[in-house]
C-alpha cells in the first residue's frame, strides 16, 4: 500500500495532466500486477464499499489519543476532512503494516472489517493507523469510506494504461468498460495486443458522444451528406444481444439489465446478435411520442417493476445506430452502411425496439423548418450525423452535431453547496455548478432554484453525507452528482475564473442517469460565447 | 490581567512595573523588542532593549540612529524595580523571550518561539514561572511538525525533479528567518548555488555576518537578462508570487514553505504546485511541552486564536486565558 499511497500524494498534489499521466505510468510498470489492478479500478472511479461509520472512526481517533471529542470536532472544522484529521491526529506509525500490499488490504483485510462487530471494527482501525505512516493512513481511511477521489478522470487513467502497455487508448477504453474486474489477468488482458478469441462481449462499448453545433447549418455544406433524426429526450444506452443474452448499459456504463423487461424481451425477438445504440425513452402508446423525462425516471428507479408500472409507463428503445452485428464490430464501417444493416434487423420486429426515423431533405431550410416542431414532438431539436462517418470512441468534433432547439442547456457537476435563507434556511440550496476543463472540473453556474421540496431534501442529505472541504458555510462536495442547467446566455468574460459567464442559470433536472464524465466541457461553452 | 508587570494597552504589551512595552505597535518611550520580524520590531520609540544575536537585523529594522542597547542572553538588567533578562525563543536569529521579576514574582512572554532544532538560532529554553504568556499561531493538534530532514528530502527531490524537467524552481518563503533556515539546511547536503530575490539579500548577509553557514547564493538581479533559470533554485517572499518579476521564469514549478501547508486544503487553496511543512512557530506538542516546562500557575494565549489550546489546557487542569491584543495580521512571520 505504500507504493500506491505515495502515487495518491503524487495525483493529489498536481493540477498537470501530464504529470499526473507519468505518475499513474510510472506507478504501473512499478507495481505488481495485483496491486496494479485494484490501484486502476480505485482510480478510474470504480466504487467502494462505506466500511465504517464517521462515528466509528471518531470513536477510534478518541480511544488511540486520548483526546477529547470536542478538541477532534475542533480539528475537524478545521480540516474539514476526516480522514485527513485522523491521519494528522494520531501519533505516525512505524508504517510496518504500509508492507502489506494493496490487493491485499482490499480483498483480504478491509472485507474482514465489514463483518465485525462496531467494537471490534474501532479497535481493528486503531491497531492499522498506529503501524502506518500519515499518508497512508489517509488513504486507508479514504479507502474505508469509500470517499477516494485522486482528481483523475478515467479518460486519463485510459491514457495512462495506454502509455504503460503500449495499446491504443481506444481499445484500452473498451475493455475497461462495463464491469472490469480488478484482478492480475484483467489487467494483463488490458495490456495485450488484440488477440483472436477477444471476449469484449459482456462489455458495451466506448459511446460516440455528439458536440452542440454552434453557427449557421450551412457551414456544414451540402444536407446531402448527413443524417438527420430528432434528438430525443431520454437515456442513451447500448442494447446488446449476444449468445442468448441480453444486455443493457447505459451511457455512464451503468448496467440497466432487469429494469427494462421489455426492451430485454424485444432484444430477444432480434434475428442475430448485435449491439445497438439508441435512446431509452417513456412511450406514451396512443399519441406515439415520448412522455416527458419524468415519467421514465420512474422506471430508472425500479429494479423489477410490476405489472402496474409496465402498463402506465411502457419503456421504448429508439434505436439509431448498429456498432456490432452477427459478431462483427461495424465501428469502422460508414454511418450509412450501419443504418441500412438496423433497418434491415429491425424490419420484421414490432416490438419495444423502434428505429429511430431519418428526417430526409435536401436543403437546409427544409431542415430548420422541421426542426421548429421538435418541441411538439417531445424532442429537444435535431441530430445531424455525418453519413461517411465511422463509429468514434468519447467526444470527438466534426461528425456528430447536436442542434438543440434551445441550445442552452448544459450539462454540470454539483461542486459546492451552501444554506439557503429564509423558507430554506439551514438546508443546502445555494449550488455551484463545474463543467470539464480538461481533466478538472472548473465551476461555471450557481443555481438557487428548480428542485422539488423532495429532491432538495434528498440532496441535502447527500451533501451533508459526502461534504469533502469545508470553507466557511461553504461545503465542497464529492463531484458525483450531474444536473441539467437552463440558462439564457453565456458570455466570455475576464472576471470569471473558467472565462465564461453565464446569464441567469437554473436547475432544469437532476440527470441521475448520468456520470460526472458525461459532463460539458468548458470548450463547448467557450464555443457558445464566440460563436 | 491582575499583575502589575503586565497588562495589555493598545499599544502592546506594557509593563506597569518597569514603564515599558514589549513589541509594541505604535512609538513609545522604551521597548523591549522580541524578534525582527515587522509585526514586532517597529521604528520610532524613544529606545529599544533587544538580544545581542539579532542586533545586526534589528538595525535593519529599527534604523541605524535608533537607540539600542543590546543584551547578551540570560543577562539581567533593570527597569525601575523590575529585573529583565532576555532568553532565546529558537524562532529567527537573535529572537527572544523576555523574562521578568518583581518581588520574587516572575512572568515570561514567549514572543514567538519554536521547539523543533534550527541551525540558524539558539535553541529555545525553558524558563521557569509563575505567569506564562505563549503564542499560539498552531494551536490545534493537527499541527505537528514532520522532521526538517524530510521535508528537505522532499524539498531536494522537488528541485532534482524540476532540472529533470528543464523548469526553475521557485520557492516562496518568508524572507526573515525561514529562507536563511532553509539554505542552512540546504547546506548539509549541496554547495549548489541558490538564487535570490531583491527582499531577501540585506537579511541573508545579516545571517551569514552572524556566522551562520549556508549554501552560496546569488541575487536574481545580478543574472544578465534573458538568462536561463532551468534547473535552478529561486528564493522569493510570497508577495513576489503572480508579479511581473515571476516573467523571467518561464514554466517554472512553485512551492510555499509554511506551516499552514500541513493542510491538504489550504495546499490547494494557495495554488502552489508544492507545499513544503516548514514553520518558525511551536506545533502542538511544542506549545504543550512548552507550557509544561514553565511550570506557571497561570497561561496566557496570545497570536493566533487560543481557543482550542486554552480550553485543552483547561481540561488538563491548567488556569488558561486569553490575552487579546491588536496585533496587525502577521505579514512577514506568519506561518
Ligand atoms: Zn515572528
Ligand atoms: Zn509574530
Amino acid at each position: 500500500m505504500r507504493r500506491f499511497a505515495k502515487l495518491y500524494a503524487e495525483l493529489d498534489r498536481t493540477a498537470s495532466t501530464l504529470a499526473k499521466r507519468e505518475a499513474m505510468a510510472a506507478y504501473l510498470r512499478e507495481a505488481p500486477p495485483a496491486d496494479a489492478a485494484w490501484a486502476v479500478h480505485v482510480l478510474a472511479g470504480g466504487k467502494l464499499r462505506r466500511l465504517a461509520t464517521a462515528t466509528e472512526l471518531r470513536q477510534a481517533l478518541a480511544e488511540a489519543t486520548g483526546y477529547a471529542d470536542w478538541l477532534i470536532e475542533d480539528s475537524y472544522q478545521h480540516v474539514g476532512d476526516l480522514a485527513e484529521t485522523i491521519a494528522l491526529m494520531l501519533p505516525p506509525g512505524d508504517g510496518s503494516l504500509g508492507e502489506v500490499p494493496l490487493h491485499v488490504w482490499l480483498e483480504q483485510h478491509l472485507p474482514a472489517l465489514a463483518k465485525l462487530d462496531s467494537a471490534e471494527r474501532i479497535a481493528t482501525l486503531q491497531s492499522w493507523w498506529l503501524a502506518l505512516k500519515p499518508e497512508q493512513v489517509f488513504l486507508l481511511n479514504k479507502l474505508i469510506t469509500g470517499a477516494l477521489r485522486v482528481g483523475v478522470s478515467q479518460r486519463l487513467v485510459v491514457q495512462a494504461l495506454a502509455a504503460w502497455s503500449g495499446q491504443p487508448t481506444d481499445l484500452i477504453a473498451h475493455r475497461l468498460s462495463g464491469t472490469w474486474k480488478p484482478t492480475s489477468r484483467a489487467l494483463a488482458a488490458l495490456a495485450a495486443p488484440v488477440g483472436e478469441d477477444e471476449h469484449l462481449a459482456d462489455r458495451p462499448y466506448p459511446f460516440f458522444l455528439a458536440s452542440p453545433l454552434e453557427g449557421e447549418v450551412t457551414a456544414l455544406g451540402d444536407p446531402r451528406d448527413w443524417l438527420a433524426e430528432w434528438k430525443w429526450d431520454g437515456i442513451r444506452a447500448q442494447l446488446m444481444w449476444r449468445e442468448g443474452r441480453a444486455g443493457l448499459w447505459s451511457r455512464g456504463e451503468e448496467r440497466l439489465d432487469g429494469r427494462f423487461p421489455e426492451i430485454e424481451q424485444a432484444a430477444a425477438s432480434l434475428p442475430m446478435d448485435g449491439v445497438l445504440d439508441g435512446e431509452l425513452l417513456a412511450w406514451d402508446v396512443q399519441t406515439a411520442r415520448p412522455l416527458p423525462f419524468t415519467a421514465l425516471q420512474k422506471r430508472i428507479g425500479k429494479l423489477k417493476p410490476g405489472p402496474k408500472l409496465l402498463a402506465g409507463t411502457p419503456v421504448r428503445f429508439m434505436a439509431y445506430d448498429l456498432i456490432e452485428c452477427a459478431g462483427e464490430d461495424l465501428r469502422e464501417r460508414p454511418l450509412h452502411e450501419r443504418r441500412a444493416r438496423l433497418t434491415e434487423l429491425l424490419e420484421p420486429t414490432d416490438t419495444a425496439l423502434m428505429l429511430s426515423p431519418a428526417l430526409v431533405a435536401d436543403a437546409w431550410d427544409a431542415l430548420t423548418a422541421e426542426r421548429t416542431h421538435a418541441r411538439e414532438r417531445q424532442t429537444e431539436g435535431l441530430m445531424l450525423k455525418r453519413l461517411d462517418s465511422p463509429y468514434r470512441v468519447g467526444r470527438k468534433r466534426g461528425d456528430w452535431w447536436k442542434w438543440k432547439v434551445d441550445p442552452h442547456t448544459l450539462d454540470a457537476v454539483l461542486l459546492y453547496a451552501q444554506p439557503g435563507h429564509g423558507r430554506r434556511a439551514g438546508l443546502f440550496t445555494d449550488y455551484s455548478f463545474g463543467v470539464w476543463d480538461g481533466d478538472e472540473l472548473v465551476t461555471v453556474a450557481k443555481a438557487y432554484s428548480g428542485l422539488d421540496d423532495a429532491e432538495i431534501a434528498r440532496l441535502d442529505r447527500w451533501i451533508r453525507a459526502h461534504t469533502i472541504e469545508r470553507f466557511g458555510p461553504v461545503r465542497a462536495v464529492e463531484p458525483l452528482h450531474v444536473f441539467e442547467l437552463a440558462f439564457e446566455a453565456v458570455q466570455l468574460s475576464g472576471r470569471h475564473k473558467s472565462g465564461v459567464a453565464v446569464r441567469f442559470p437554473r436547475i432544469a433536472r437532476w440527470r441521475t442517469d448520468k456520470q460526472p464524465a458525461d459532463a460539458d466541457h468548458l470548450d463547448d461553452l467557450r464555443r457558445l460565447a464566440t460563436g | 490581567m491582575p499583575d502589575d508587570l503586565l497588562l495589555p494597552r493598545p499599544q502592546g504589551l506594557y509593563c506597569p512595573a518597569g514603564d515599558f512595552f514589549i513589541d509594541p505597535m505604535e512609538p513609545v518611550r522604551r521597548a523591549v523588542v522580541t524578534h525582527a520580524h515587522a509585526d514586532h520590531a517597529r521604528s520610532g520609540s524613544g529606545h529599544y532593549d533587544v538580544a545581542a544575536a539579532g542586533l545586526g537585523l534589528m538595525r535593519e529594522r529599527l534604523g541605524q540612529d535608533a537607540s539600542i542597547t543590546a543584551h547578551g542572553y540570560g543577562e539581567a538588567f533593570r527597569h525601575g524595580p523590575v529585573t529583565v533578562s532576555l532568553h532565546p525563543a529558537g524562532h529567527v536569529l537573535g529572537s527572544a523571550q523576555v523574562r521578568m521579576e518583581l518581588d520574587g514574582r516572575v512572568v515570561v512572554v514567549s514572543g514567538d518561539y519554536k521547539r523543533d532544532p534550527d541551525p540558524t538560532c539558539e535553541p529555545f529554553e525553558p524558563v521557569r514561572c509563575d505567569v506564562f504568556v505563549t503564542e499560539s499561531t498552531f494551536g490545534l493538534p493537527v499541527y505537528r511538525w514532520p522532521p526538517m530532514d524530510a521535508v528537505i528530502d522532499e524539498l531536494s527531490a522537488w528541485w532534482g525533479d524540476c532540472a529533470r524537467r528543464g523548469v526553475p524552481a521557485v520557492l516562496f518563503c518568508y524572507a526573515l528567518g525561514k529562507a536563511q533556515r532553509i539554505l542552512a539546511e540546504l547546506a548539509v547536503r549541496t554547495e549548489r548555488t541558490v538564487h535570490l530575490h531583491g527582499a531577501m539579500l540585506r537579511l541573508v548577509e545579516q545571517y551569514r555576518e552572524a556566522g551562520v553557514r549556508m549554501v552560496p547564493t546569488e541575487p536574481v538581479s545580478e543574472s544578465a537578462r534573458g538568462r536561463d533559470f532551468a534547473g535552478e533554485l529561486i528564493m522569493a517572499p510570497p508577495s513576489a508570487a503572480g508579479s511581473p518579476w515571476m516573467k523571467r521564469f518561464a514554466k517554472a514549478s512553485t512551492g510555499f514553505a509554511s506551516g499552514w501547508m500541513q493542510i491538504r486544503g489550504s495546499r490547494r487553496r494557495r495554488g502552489y504546485d508544492r507545499g513544503f511543512v516548514v514553520s518558525d512557530h511551536a506545533d502542538w506538542p511544542g506549545l504543550l511541552q512548552s507550557v509544561q516546562q514553565s511550570g506557571a500557575r497561570r497561561i496566557y494565549i496570545t497570536h493566533g486564536d487560543g481557543e482550542t489550546l486554552i480550553r485543552h489546557l483547561r481540561d488538563l487542569g491548567h488556569d488558561a486565558q486569553p490575552l487579546r491584543l491588536l496585533r496587525e495580521r502577521d505579514s512577514e512571520s506568519g506561518g
